[in-house]
C-alpha cells in the first residue's frame, strides 16, 4: 500500500498500479506515470509527444473502483489503479472489438501488419475477432499524391495525424468531418485530393499514424513480415522500450 | 454560391468564433454550404479550409451537399411517432416521389428526419427551411405539398402553421409569482454581489439541466477564478420530451434573462451568451425584443440600473441541429465557431470556459429561478419541494396523456400525481428525464421527481399498454446515434451497434445474441464513454432489461443465430435498377 500522502523529503508520491507503487511527478497522468515507471498500459490514441486526447478510451482503468481514461487522469497519491482486473481487460477488449467492427481491417492484406499499433494491441489482450457484425463503412482511398497514399479504410480516429500536421508541421493538412459513426479524416483541399494539399513526406504528420492509414507509397512491404516492429515481441514490452513510435515512412536504408 | 459571403463575413467581423452564425447565415441564403464557399469562408476567416469543412460538417442542419429549395425535416421524437408522424411523411415523401433523405430530381424538395424538435406536447412536427411547423395532420401535409409545388416563399405560407402554443396545464410559483423587469436586479443592487450569491447558495438551487449542482457554488467558483467572466444561459434544450425551456423563452423571457443579469453581477461577468437551439428560431424575434427593450430601460448594458461599473450585454447565438451541443463543455466549443465536441475536464468551465475564460454557464429554468431567488430571498425557493431538492420543477408532459404541456410542481412531487393530472390511463412506463433519463415501469409510480429520487431535466413521456417498448428503445437509439458527436469510441460505434440491434430485433430478426450484445454494448458506453451522451445512451436499454424483458423476447426470432446478411434483402438494389419486383426477383421464402 502507498502512503496516501507524499512523503516528505526525496521521495515521489505514488499511487497504486495493480499493488505495484508507482511514482509520479505533480501534473503527469497515470498512463504517463505507469509507462515511465515500466507498466504497460494499452492505449492507441496517447503519444508522449503530443498532449493527451482521450478518444480511443483503451487505456481505460479503473481509479479508485471508477472507470477513467488513463491518459486524462491525473495521477493523484494514494490513488488505487486496477488496469488488469478482468472487468478492466473486458471493457478494452470490446474497444477494440468497437473499432475492427467499425474500419476495414484486414490484417493479412495490410502492409502494416506487424507494425500495425491496433493490431499488437489487438494481440495483447487476446482480441481474436471483431464479434460484432461488422459495419463495413465505404471509404475510398486516395492515391492522388505522388508519393503518399491514404488509405482511410484503417483509420481509428485518434486524430494523431491532425495534431502532428497542425502542431509540428505548422500546416494543417488533417482535420475531421461528419459526427458519430460517419465522422472521418479530411484533408485540407477543396478537391478533397491529398495531391493537393502541403504535405511533404518529412512531415511529422508522415510517422504518427498507428495503423496503416498514412503510407509512403513504393515502401510496401520493405520490411519482411517476421522482422516487423511487433514481431519479436509484443507490444507490451516494445512500448516500453522507449524507442521511436513505428512510422509509416521508413526512411531509406 | 452566394454572391453574398463578403456581406455575411463583414456582418460577422470575419470573426472565427462566429463561424457557426456565417454557416448559418450561408445556409439560409445558398440553401447548402458548397465547396467553393468553405474555401472562401476560410480565406475570409483566416482558418485552415479543413477546419471550416469540418465546421460544416458536423451540424445536422448545415448540408455540405445540394439539398432541395424546400428542405423539409420530420421530428423524429418517439412521441411525434406515436402521433402519426411516420404516415404523414410517407405522403409528403409520396407526394414527390422521393425517398427519404433524398432530393427530388428537379432539386425541388428534400425530405429527412431530425431529432426531436421540442414540439412534443404538439406534435407531429416538422422544420421546412428551418422553420417549425407543429400539428401535422394529413390536411396540413396536403396543404404544405401543394404550396412547395406552387414554389410559394415560406414568406407567403398562411402564418396559422407556424403558430406554437404554450400550453401550461398545472402552475406553482415559478409561473404564477408576479414579476416586473428589473425588480430581481433592484434587489440584488441593494444586496450587493457577494449577498446575493450568499442567498444563492443558500437557497440550494441546483441547476435544472440535469446534472443539478448547485448553482451557488458554480457562481462562486467562477467568481473566484481570476480573468475576464462570462455568463451563458444553455437554451439548447435538446433532450427528447423536453420543451420547458421554450415555454419559459416564450413567455417568461425577462426573468430568463434577468437571471443571466444577476448572475453576471454576482460572478462579475460582462458579457453573457445565450446559446439557443435552432429548432427554435420562432423565439428570436421576441428574446431580441425584450433585449432591445431591455437596453432601454437600462437593464443591460452600461451602468445597470444606474450602478457604476455593472456593465453587462447579452448575445444570442444559434446553434445547428447537434444535442451534444446541451453538454456545457461542447456548447462553449460551438460558440467558439468549432466542432461540439466536449472537452476533457478538469478543467472546467468555471475556470476556463469560453475562450479559455471563467463562464458560469446555467440552464434556462436555473437563470429564472435565481432571478427570483434575488427578488425573493432564499427562503421564497425553499419553501417548496424537498430539503435536498428545493423549489419547483417544470415538467414537459406528452405522449399518452389526454393533457400534454407543460406542468410546474414543487420538487418530490409523485410520478403517479403527475400521471393523474395529466390524464394518463393504462400507463405501462413514463421515460422520465428523456432517453437519457429512467424509464419507470407502472410498479414505480409511486416515485418522486427530484434529485435523490428520479432526477428529472423537464421530459416526462407516458407510454400506455399498447405501445411495444421495444420501438420505443429502438427510436431512442436512433437518436443516440444520430446525436453522437462521434469523439470517443465507446459512445461513436455504441451507439450504432446499438441502433443496428434494436433495429434487428423490432424486424423480428433479432436473436438471443443481439439482446446479449444490447446489454454489453449498453454497459461499456456507461462506463467508458467520453461525455454524458455515451454514459446515458444506453441507459434506457439497460432499464428495459431490468423491467420489460418480456417485450424483447417476444420480439425475437426463434434461433440463437441467424445469418446476419439476408439474401434476398442483398437483391434489393437489383431489383430497384431493373425495376422488377415479381416473384423470380427474390429468393423463395425459407420454409
Amino acid at each position: 500500500m502507498s502512503e496516501p500522502t507524499p512523503a516528505p523529503g526525496d521521495t515521489a508520491p505514488t499511487f497504486s498500479l495493480d499493488g505495484h507503487d508507482v511514482p509520479f511527478e505533480t501534473g503527469q497522468t497515470v498512463l504517463a506515470a505507469a509507462l515511465a515507471a515500466g507498466h504497460y498500459i494499452p492505449h492507441l490514441c496517447y503519444h508522449p509527444e503530443f498532449a493527451p486526447h482521450g478518444s480511443c478510451r483503451v487505456c481505460t482503468v479503473k481509479i479508485d473502483g471508477r472507470p477513467t481514461a488513463s491518459c486524462t487522469a491525473a495521477a493523484r497519491a494514494g490513488a488505487e489503479v486496477d488496469s488488469r482486473s478482468d472487468e478492466v481487460l473486458e471493457m478494452r477488449r470490446r474497444l477494440v472489438q468497437f473499432l475492427f467492427t467499425e474500419g476495414n481491417h484486414f490484417c493479412p492484406s495490410c502492409e502494416q501488419s506487424g507494425s500495425c499499433m491496433l493490431q499488437a494491441v489487438g494481440y495483447a489482450l487476446g482480441v481474436t475477432n471483431a464479434h460484432f457484425s461488422p459495419l463495413f463503412p465505404d471509404r475510398p482511398v486516395d492515391a492522388s499524391h505522388p508519393d503518399v497514399l491514404l488509405d482511410f479504410n484503417r483509420c481509428i480516429l485518434c486524430e494523431l495525424c491532425i495534431r502532428a500536421s497542425a502542431e509540428v508541421d505548422g500546416k494543417h493538412v488533417f482535420d475531421l468531418s461528419g459526427r458519430g459513426i460517419d465522422k472521418h479524416l479530411i484533408v485540407n483541399a477543396e478537391s478533397g485530393r491529398l495531391a493537393d494539399t502541403a504535405l511533404a513526406v518529412e512531415d511529422k504528420a508522415m510517422s504518427v499514424c498507428p495503423v496503416g492509414v498514412i503510407l509512403r507509397k513504393r515502401r510496401g512491404f520493405r520490411v519482411p513480415i517476421g522482422e516487423r516492429r511487433y514481431d519479436a515481441a509484443p507490444i507490451s514490452v516494445v512500448a516500453l522500450q522507449k524507442k521511436p513510435r513505428p512510422s509509416a515512412a521508413p526512411k531509406e536504408g | 454560391m452566394s454572391r453574398d459571403l463578403g456581406g455575411i463575413l463583414a456582418r460577422h467581423r470575419n470573426d472565427p468564433t462566429r463561424l457557426v452564425q456565417i454557416l448559418r447565415d450561408v445556409m439560409e441564403a445558398d440553401g447548402w454550404i458548397s465547396p467553393p464557399a468553405i474555401t472562401a469562408l476560410a480565406d475570409g476567416l483566416g482558418l485552415p479550409r479543413a477546419r471550416v469543412e469540418g465546421v460544416a460538417g458536423f451540424y445536422a442542419f448545415f448540408a455540405t451537399e445540394p439539398r432541395g429549395r424546400y428542405r423539409v425535416l420530420f421530428s423524429d421524437n418517439i412521441t411525434d411517432e406515436m402521433a402519426g408522424s411516420v404516415e404523414l411523411r410517407q405522403r409528403l415523401l409520396d407526394a414527390f416521389h422521393v425517398r427519404l433523405g433524398e432530393v427530388s430530381r428537379d432539386g425541388l424538395v428534400s425530405i429527412d428526419v431530425t431529432s426531436c424538435t421540442g414540439l412534443c406536447d404538439q406534435g407531429p412536427a416538422l422544420l421546412v427551411n428551418g422553420r417549425a411547423i407543429p400539428r401535422l395532420t394529413h390536411a396540413r401535409i396536403g396543404a404544405i405539398a401543394a404550396m412547395i409545388r406552387g414554389g410559394a416563399p415560406l414568406t407567403e405560407w398562411p402564418d396559422n402553421l407556424f403558430e406554437i402554443h404554450e400550453h401550461v396545464e398545472r402552475q406553482d410559483v415559478l409561473v404564477t409569482t408576479p414579476f416586473a423587469p428589473g425588480e430581481a436586479l433592484g434587489a440584488a443592487l441593494a444586496r450587493g454581489p457577494e449577498a446575493t450569491l450568499g442567498e444563492v447558495e443558500r437557497s440550494l438551487l441546483r441547476g435544472r439541466g440535469g446534472a443539478g449542482f448547485p448553482t451557488g457554488q458554480k457562481w462562486r467558483l467562477c467568481r473566484e477564478a481570476p480573468g475576464e467572466r462570462y455568463v451563458v444561459c444553455n437554451a439548447d434544450e435538446g433532450e427528447p420530451g423536453t420543451f420547458k425551456d421554450r415555454f419559459l423563452l416564450a413567455r417568461h423571457a425577462d426573468l430568463v434573462l434577468e437571471g443571466m443579469t444577476v448572475a453576471a453581477f454576482a460572478v462579475g461577468a460582462q458579457k453573457g451568451l445565450l446559446y439557443l437551439r435552432a429548432e427554435y428560431p420562432f423565439l428570436l424575434p421576441g428574446l431580441e425584443a425584450a433585449l432591445a427593450r431591455r437596453r432601454r430601460e437600462g437593464l443591460l448594458g452600461e451602468r445597470i440600473r444606474g450602478a457604476e461599473g455593472f456593465d453587462f450585454d447579452i448575445e444570442i447565438h444559434v446553434g445547428a441541429g447537434a444535442y451534444v451541443c446541451g453538454e456545457e463543455s461542447a456548447l462553449l466549443s460551438s460558440l467558439e465557431g468549432e466542432r461540439g465536441i466536449p472537452r476533457n475536464r478538469p478543467p472546467y468551465p468555471v475556470t476556463h470556459g469560453y475562450l479559455q475564460r471563467p463562464t458560469a454557464v446555467n440552464n434556462v429554468e436555473t437563470l429564472a429561478k435565481a432571478a427570483l431567488v434575488a427578488r425573493h430571498g432564499a427562503d421564497w425557493l425553499r419553501s417548496r419541494g424537498t430539503g435536498r431538492s428545493t423549489g419547483t420543477k417544470l415538467l414537459s408532459v406528452s405522449g399518452d396523456v389526454a393533457r400534454p404541456g407543460i406542468y410546474e410542481y414543487p420538487f418530490g412531487v409523485a410520478v403517479k400525481q403527475v400521471l393523474e393530472d395529466a390524464g394518463a390511463r393504462r400507463v405501462q412506463a413514463v421515460q422520465v428525464g428523456g432517453p437519457s433519463g429512467t424509464l419507470l415501469a407502472h410498479n414505480e409510480l409511486e416515485r418522486r421527481i427530484a434529485f435523490e429520487d428520479v432526477p428529472c431535466a423537464g421530459a416526462f413521456m407516458v407510454f400506455d399498454e399498447s405501445r411495444d417498448m421495444i420501438d420505443v428503445l429502438h427510436n431512442f437509439a436512433r437518436f443516440f446515434a444520430h446525436e453522437s458527436c462521434g469523439f470517443c469510441t465507446p459512445c461513436r460505434v455504441g451507439t450504432t451497434l446499438e441502433r443496428q440491434m434494436l433495429s434487428r430485433i423490432t424486424s423480428g430478426k433479432g436473436t438471443r445474441k443481439d439482446v446479449k450484445d444490447l446489454g454489453h454494448v449498453a454497459r461499456l458506453m456507461k462506463a467508458a464513454s467520453h461525455c454524458g451522451l455515451g454514459t446515458t445512451a444506453g441507459n434506457a436499454v439497460l432499464d428495459a432489461f431490468a423491467k420489460f424483458k418480456p417485450s424483447f423476447d417476444r420480439r425475437l426470432a426463434s434461433l440463437d443465430v441467424l445469418p446476419v446478411f439476408d439474401l434476398d434483402e442483398s437483391l434489393a438494389e437489383a431489383r430497384e435498377v431493373t425495376g422488377r419486383d415479381d416473384v423470380g426477383a427474390h429468393f423463395p421464402e425459407e420454409p
